[in-house]
């Protein structure tokens, strides 16, 4: 799966510490879904989206 | 402070607080085994004492394995999957690996008693291992 988070933090100035903090995950977990190796579960895509006020779509893309 | 940022405080410190809680649990359960295994010899000639030692390491154990339960649900879902995964292969390797040791020792295949103790250690092995490459796929 196909996701725009480093690019929508970079947009904020966060770090993956920062995005990890309000997102309440471990940086290691916002490391490893910016580089697509873990699929967020759909709670934590819709709190991503809740916090960038975005639809989840328009952050996470499937990847065929 | 904001909200936002407490709240992120507040997950941080209950993540702490059940790896510190966890730790406690099994240092008590390793010592009431170390007290139920050892005591016969060093302490105590009464079974009845043993009997009592055993069922503590038992309560405590009860204890070790709820306090792991929160720790769990403390963790993010990706620590969760790597936890799953590490626990799941402990499990096969350990199901796997006990049955072939005991029917090795049944069959005189081997020279001596088939110890569970070898099997303990290598499912924490299988566990540790697990966590290793769990930590390595998601880096």
């Amino acid at each position: 799966m196909k996701n725009r988070l480093k690019v929508l933090r970079a947009e904020r100035d966060w770090t993956q510490a920062d995005l990890a903090d309000r997102l309440q995950v471990s940086r290691q977990t916002i490391n490893a879904i910016e580089k697509g190796k873990f699929d967020p579960s759909l709670p934590l895509a819709f709190r991503a989206a809740r916090l960038f006020g975005m639809a989840i779509e328009e952050i996470f893309q499937d990847e065929p | 402070m904001s909200r936002q940022q407490t709240s992120s405080n507040d997950w941080a410190a209950t993540i702490t607080k059940s790896t510190v809680r966890l730790g406690y649990w099994t240092a008590a359960w390793v010592a009431t085994l170390a007290v139920a295994t050892f005591g016969p010899t060093f302490i105590w000639q009464s079974r009845a004492a043993s009997s009592i030692a055993i069922l503590v390491n038992l309560a405590v154990g009860v204890g070790m394995i709820l306090a792991h339960k929160r720790h769990l649900k403390s963790l993010d879902e990706m620590h969760q999957k790597i936890q799953l995964e590490a626990m799941g292969l402990s499990m096969g390797v350990g199901l796997i690996a006990g049955l072939a040791w005991s029917t090795a020792d049944m069959a005189n295949v081997i020279p001596f008693d088939a110890e569970i103790g070898a099997l303990v250690i290598l499912m924490a092995l299988a566990y540790m291992a697990g966590i290793f490459a769990g930590y390595r796929r998601y880096r």
